[in-house]
């Protein structure tokens, strides 16, 4: 699903003390298929502008289109629940919403939801349960008796489970193991070539910004600071540095090394390896021509 | 929605309402919300409302925004003058509504005790308004004191009720996120029959008393790792102490108040 923003502006609590605008006519648009990180300090509104994907907020100024459902200020979407059957959205600490007695029970509770046909809630389950490498005996299990990082799981399956063709992930990493962060992520990723959806990442890691989205979106105090793919964006040490980004470490190497030896490697997406690889090749080259 | 309702919201501030001492706030008004009784004609009302006014604009804070936080208690205020403007057969008729006779003394009674309603209210929010919790319950804590040579568990009721307090707002914002994740999976928690809609508080109240019991238990272990052990031997970090601003607020209150008894009939 592509997704349009037009002009919007989003106010918490008007005319009140208490007063806060968390989206300042804002305006970006993203592709049907992409993948886009969202990166921004700490109140920049990235929180806002995902409550807005499924409806859960409407803008109070201006509009937002998202597939063929039409977000205005001041008009309720009518149809919101077909919307928020297409867009399943996994919030940060999902874990915190798992309430049913079996894990079973609880990845099939959105889809029912949905009125999606019971035989087809089963086909999904143990498909989900797979996707988020957990084992079927957990189905009878309560989600409470589970560990952390396994809650973690069960309750990103229950949002998987609705087979939405948009995705939104808020920080879903956030208090994970480094082993478990390299999991959940590469699991969105592989997910989201095989079925070819959109997904949008909210995220503070810049290092997975610059892996896994091929666009990127940076937000400061509610405006769009810097747009573009991430090769680009993550070159401008000084733009970032001003809103208190960092660079990814990758990046963040390859300059310094380029300071103190002078020699250039520009960045085109290569892993760590390869750039290890290439650096070497690139000293041999050197020693050779000696 | 939840928004709106100011009763028991703090807004931070420097004026001179703010900076009281959170006693002389209480018993003022404790005070108060006795002595509007004792108001019976339109120069006592006027002079009491005249107060309470003052005080809501000293605190300088929009008095629109009081006024709308107060919609809910509105109803009930309206309800009341209704109430009496029907029930109450005093005085002359003046006209009728729908075939009822309405007495003169059923609409000065109603506007009475409407008007009283709403100064208790007024004053009661106000407190809240410019009180954080935490000073409300030292002040309490303060003022009980000497019931402690009862053997009353005074530090333990003030710990008990800065806590509960403190976690309010800690358990609203919980409540939000978990009805905004449970509404993206489908939950629909503002149409549909009623049945459903209740159904609907389940995914919500149990996800919301799992975390309650996980922060009690946190807080509890965090609460024995530094040691605590109730009031004995405990300092405070903020001493609260009566300065001139206080006596000033005290001596204007008694002037409102023997200003209330010369007034009265």
């Amino acid at each position: 699903m592509d997704i349009v923003f037009q002009q919007v502006s989003y106010i918490y609590q008007p005319n009140s003390p208490f007063e806060h605008q968390a989206l300042k006519n804002l305006s970006f648009s993203i592709a049907s298929g992409s993948f886009v990180a969202i990166v921004g300090h700490t109140g920049s509104g990235k929180s806002t502008l995902i409550q807005h994907l499924n409806g859960l907020l409407r803008p109070t100024v201006g509009e937002l289109r998202i597939g063929e459902y039409q977000l205005k200020a001041n008009e309720k979407l009518a149809n919101i629940k077909a919307l928020r059957r297409q867009v399943g959205v996994v919030f940060q600490y999902p874990e915190h919403q798992l309430f049913e007695e079996t894990v079973e029970k609880d990845i099939a509770f959105g889809p029912k939801n949905f009125g999606i046909a019971s035989a087809d809630i089963e086909r999904r389950i143990p498909q989900v349960m797979k996707a988020v490498n957990l084992p079927l005996d957990l189905l009878k299990r309560s989600p409470f008796e589970l560990s952390g990082g396994q809650m973690r799981r069960v309750a990103i399956a229950g949002v998987l489970a609705l087979e939405p063709t948009l995705l939104v992930l808020d920080e879903p990493t956030a208090g994970l193991d480094p082993k478990g962060q390299l999991e959940i992520m590469d699991m969105f990723a592989a997910l989201h070539k095989q079925k070819g959806l959109t997904t949008v990442l909210v995220t503070h890691n810049m290092e997975d910004a610059l892996k896994y989205a091929d666009h990127v979106i940076i937000l400061e105090n509610g405006t769009k600071y810097l747009e573009g793919k991430p090769e680009d964006i993550f070159i401008e040490k000084e733009k970032l540095e001003s809103v208190q980004l960092d660079l990814p470490e990758e990046i963040q190497f390859l300059q310094t090394f380029q300071q103190r030896f002078g020699l250039s490697i520009p960045y085109r997406g290569q892993s760590i390896t390869e750039l290890a690889h290439e650096i070497k090749q690139r000293l041999e080259g050197m020693n050779q021509n000696e | 929605m939840s928004s709106k309702i100011i009763i028991g919201q703090y807004v931070p501030s420097n004026s001179v309402i703010h900076r009281l001492d959170p006693r002389v706030k209480l018993v003022t008004v404790f005070l108060f919300v006795i002595f509007v009784f004792f108001a019976n004609n339109t120069l006592s009302y006027g002079w009491l409302s005249v107060f309470a006014i003052t005080s809501a604009l000293l605190t300088k804070i929009n008095l629109k925004y009081i006024i709308r936080g107060l919609t809910p208690i509105w109803f009930l205020v309206i309800f009341t003058f209704l109430l009496h403007l029907f029930v109450t057969h005093e005085g002359q008729i003046l006209f009728q509504i729908f075939g009822l006779p309405i007495y003169s003394g059923a609409l000065i009674q109603g506007g009475a005790i409407s008007l009283r309603f709403f100064l208790l209210i007024l004053m009661t929010s106000l407190m809240t308004l410019t009180t954080t919790p935490i000073e409300i319950t030292d002040a309490i804590e303060l003022l009980l004191h000497p019931l402690k040579k009862i053997k009353f568990p005074v530090h333990e009721l003030a710990l008990m009720m800065s806590i509960s307090l403190r976690f309010i707002p800690t358990l609203m914002q919980e409540t939000e996120k978990i009805s905004k994740a449970q509404a993206s999976r489908g939950v629909d928690f503002k149409t549909g029959p009623l049945k459903e809609r209740i159904q609907a508080v389940v995914p919500l109240l149990i996800p919301l008393f799992v975390g309650a019991f996980k922060r009690a238990e946190e807080l509890a272990m965090a609460m024995e790792a530094r040691g605590y052990q109730g009031g004995e031997g405990r300092t405070k970090l903020r001493e609260l102490s009566i300065r001139r601003l206080d006596w000033s607020a005290m001596l204007v209150f008694l002037v409102v108040i023997i200003g209330l008894f010369l007034f009265r009939q």
